[in-house]
């Protein structure tokens, strides 16, 4: 290999991590006020959902795939819980699970069974599932009073904040899940020579349902947590446009969305950065209309970079 | 002979990556002729018609063209969505004065043209609504309203029904009629021989004869495009396992009747432990389709697959439990995950096996890996490395590995030395006898048929999707094998 493809091929991998990297120098520097625990801790919390959603969407991505829906099944969760609330706080994010998981398998089902473009297949979840949850709900936003929820969105444990907690243990269980199960190397197989892992017995349908499963469930993980934070159920604005967040992180994070590979680290080193960058911007006081335009660059810069792997 | 060519190539030479695609070729197409264009795969047929399209340009030689030429490929290069009317004329369509399409001229114009084919199709239906035949008229007729004076057809009738080949070759005629040269890819015998006058052979990418069809019997070029072998009959069973040592046993895999319209029609195959049975014929006599019915890869009209006497469900699952494993023919497409190690790809279809409660043991992996990557010598710098970077013999090992790890009964090879060095094919022919000797039954594809005679037991000849004939002990001779392939009975033959 040339010394240029060498370097290359690093930037490739290695690419988000130095830009995360660059980005916390920056701003230990000239940023008032950043390299403080209390301003990580929010970054942090604000991050987790869109962190959970993006685990799922990084699996679905290795096969080749792309799930729309996952904003539409946040919204379908934040319908859900003030509904169970009432019958405690467990069954109302079970309920919200079951709605997740359900959303899952009618994905995978159209992706794997009726062999509908994922695209397209999740697409009409994306429109159908918000609208199913604004019938849910009525159309109303429902404040939610009930202590244990709330807790999930606010609590802490031994300092950190639940939701960031439980985001953690989801990203090493979907990394032990893509690297170290059956499941998880079938999945990347899949995604890398469908027709070759078809004719090598492998159960292609099967996985790629499991896959979908899997993002609808941590979409309703996602919806259950922001409506905690939030502390109501606000089925019109929940997860709006997440799936383009979840997008952007597992694409700046070095996933290829040709499939056949799962980065579950550049996929996290991606949501802290896609914040990272965010919050800088925030803290400098440039509008959002100037933030959503960096980040545009962002994504067309990680593209760019990895457009020559082949 | 007096001479007027619309194509006039000489000398011609064309490198991949090192392999020679086309060596010194020459080419000549006569004004109004029909020129049949033969060879196996990797004859460079392909490649030869790139090079007389403009495709490809030569590494050397010299390429003249005195005419418009149009192509038809296999698969159809139309736009499928739109109108048969709109594909007839994309790109030259009646204008109106106002510059506009003039839709009614442009449909009454295709229904005539097409009516004077015999196709009677709606012109104003989506192209892709037409059966794969009349699709292929349309884009013949679009060819011949384009004024093309060269029409190359590759392979125009291998997905057609008899009576839409009856079509195609009334329309081909007609173009012969127009004085239009065509050239014509097929390795059906009975097509050639209708309708071509001259013949060009290609033999790893060398042109090994070019004259008159109805001069050249047919088992003749037969032989020239398979090469002649330098001993002029092998007789087999000089290996341990000469037939007699099969006789008793009882055949392990049985397939009967497999039918799937119109690629294969009624194949009967079955293979006994430790026996390597070779399936001959010409490309697109239903090798590799056999080969997939097998498998449970390719959906069937009719059939039935035996192993150990049980049948077995008509699905790639199913038929792997059951122990059959197939090497497909296309690596890339259809063998390797590139994205992923050596490792990765050798143990792909052993995973449920080599893990305890969907949890993959790595320990287990690297020590099978190992195993393989030693006894098949696989030269990789670390089993971690990407499949992708091995060189064609070594990720057909690598394939090769794959299957043997799920300690295969069965095991479907199609083509497996196709494409790789002469060093790594060897080992991997010498690997094929290794592992019938432990009592693996085979399957062995091949378009070479020195390949077939020397590994294989007992030979299926297939032909046009059927089985022509089935060869062993003595008869398993280069001239049987060519008899059966062009349909010619031999003195000895017995009635099949």
């Amino acid at each position: 290999m040339t010394l240029t493809a060498t370097r290359t091929r690093w930037l490739q991998d290695n690419g988000v991590y130095v830009a995360v990297v660059a980005l916390l120098l920056f701003n230990a520097v000239f940023t008032a006020n950043f390299l403080t625990l209390g301003n990580f801790r929010t970054q942090l919390v604000q991050a987790a959902p869109v962190l959970i959603v993006a685990l799922g969407m990084a699996l679905v991505i290795g096969t080749e795939g792309v799930d729309l829906s996952v904003g539409a099944v946040m919204a379908l969760a934040a319908a859900i819980i003030p509904l169970y609330l009432g019958a405690g706080p467990v069954p109302a994010v079970l309920m919200a699970l079951v709605a997740g998981l359900v959303a899952g398998l009618f994905n995978g089902f159209l992706v794997a069974k009726v062999g509908i473009q994922p695209i397209v297949a999740t697409l009409a979840l994306l429109v159908g599932g918000r609208g199913l949850a604004l019938v849910i709900a009525n159309g109303q936003l429902v404040q939610l009073h009930d202590p244990a929820f709330l807790a999930l969105g606010t609590g802490d444990v031994l300092g950190i904040p639940i939701s960031v907690l439980i985001a953690v243990v989801l990203a090493v269980a979907v990394a032990a899940l893509t690297n170290r199960t059956t499941f998880g190397r079938q999945l990347v197989a899949v995604g890398g020579n469908r027709r070759a892992a078809a004719l090598a017995g492998l159960p292609v349908n099967r996985v790629l349902i499991g896959v979908y499963t899997i993002c609808g469930v941590l979409a309703a993980v996602s919806g259950v947590l922001a409506t905690s934070r939030l502390g109501a159920g606000d089925p019109a604005d929940m997860g709006l446009l997440m799936e383009l967040s979840a997008i952007t992180a597992v694409v700046v994070g070095g996933t290829p969305l040709t499939g056949g590979k799962v980065r579950v680290l550049g996929t996290v080193t991606g949501v802290v950065l896609m914040q990272l960058v965010r919050a800088t911007l925030i803290k400098h006081d440039l509008p959002d209309s100037i933030a959503q335009m960096i980040q545009a660059a962002i994504i067309v810069a990680a593209v760019y970079v990895a457009r020559e792997r082949r | 002979m007096p001479t007027d060519p619309v194509i006039e190539v000489a000398g011609v030479t064309k490198t991949f990556a090192g392999v020679r695609a086309l060596d010194d070729v020459d080419f000549t197409l006569e004004k109004g002729e029909i020129h049949a264009l033969v060879g196996e795969n990797g004859a460079g047929k392909s490649t030869l018609i790139k090079v007389l399209t403009g495709i490809h340009t030569p590494d050397a030689g010299r390429v003249e063209r005195h005419g418009r030429i149009s192509t038809i490929y296999q698969e159809v290069n139309l736009v499928p969505l739109m109108s048969v009317a709109a594909n007839l004329f994309l790109g030259r369509e009646p204008r109106t004065r106002l510059g506009l399409i003039d839709r009614a001229r442009r449909d009454a114009d295709a229904a005539a043209l097409l009516g004077g084919y015999g196709i009677t199709a709606d012109v104003r239906s989506p192209l892709g609504t037409l059966a794969v035949g009349e699709q292929q008229m349309v884009a013949l007729a679009r060819a011949v309203q384009a004024e093309a004076d060269v029409v190359i057809m590759d392979e125009p009738t291998s997905s057609l029904e008899p009576r839409e080949v009856e079509t195609l070759l009334g329309v081909v005629a007609k173009l012969h009629e127009a004085g239009i040269a065509v050239i014509y890819v097929s390795h059906r015998m009975d097509e050639l021989y209708r309708i071509c006058d001259r013949v060009t052979v290609l033999r790893d990418g060398k042109r090994v004869h070019t004259g008159s069809l109805a001069e050249l019997p047919r088992i003749e070029l037969v032989s020239l495009m398979l090469g002649r072998s330098v001993t002029e009959i092998r007789k087999h069973g000089t290996t341990a396992f000469g037939e007699d040592h099969h006789a008793d046993t009882e055949p392990v895999l049985e397939a009967r009747d497999l039918t799937s319209t119109p690629r294969i029609n009624g194949v009967t195959v079955s293979i006994r432990p430790g026996e390597v049975v070779g399936l001959a014929g010409l490309l697109g006599s239903g090798r590799t389709e056999t080969a997939k019915a097998i498998i449970g890869a390719l959906p069937l009209d009719r059939g039935t697959v035996l192993v150990a006497g049980k049948p077995v469900p008509r699905n790639v699952k199913a038929a792997t439990r059951a122990g059959i494993s197939m090497l497909a023919e296309d690596r890339k497409t259809e063998g390797i995950i590139p994205n992923l190690s050596v490792r990765e790809n050798i143990v792909l279809a052993a995973l449920p096996k080599l893990s305890r409660f969907g949890v993959t043991s790595r320990a287990k992996q690297d020590r099978i890996v190992d195993t393989f990557v030693k006894r098949l010598r696989i030269k990789v710098s670390s089993p971690e490395q990407k499949v992708s970077e091995l060189s064609g013999g070594n990720q057909q090992k690598v394939l090769l590995a794959r299957w043997l790890c799920t300690e295969p009964k069965i095991l479907l090879l199609d083509e497996p030395t196709r494409g790789i060095d002469v060093g790594a094919k060897a080992e991997v022919q010498a690997l094929i006898d290794e592992l019938a000797r432990e009592g693996l039954a085979v399957l062995l594809i091949s378009s070479e048929l020195d390949e077939l005679l020397d590994g294989a037991d007992r030979l299926v000849v297939l032909r046009d999707g059927a089985v022509a004939g089935e060869l062993e002990g003595a008869r398993l001779t280069r001239e049987h094998v060519l008899a059966a392939i062009a349909a010619e009975v031999m003195d000895d033959a017995d009635s099949h």
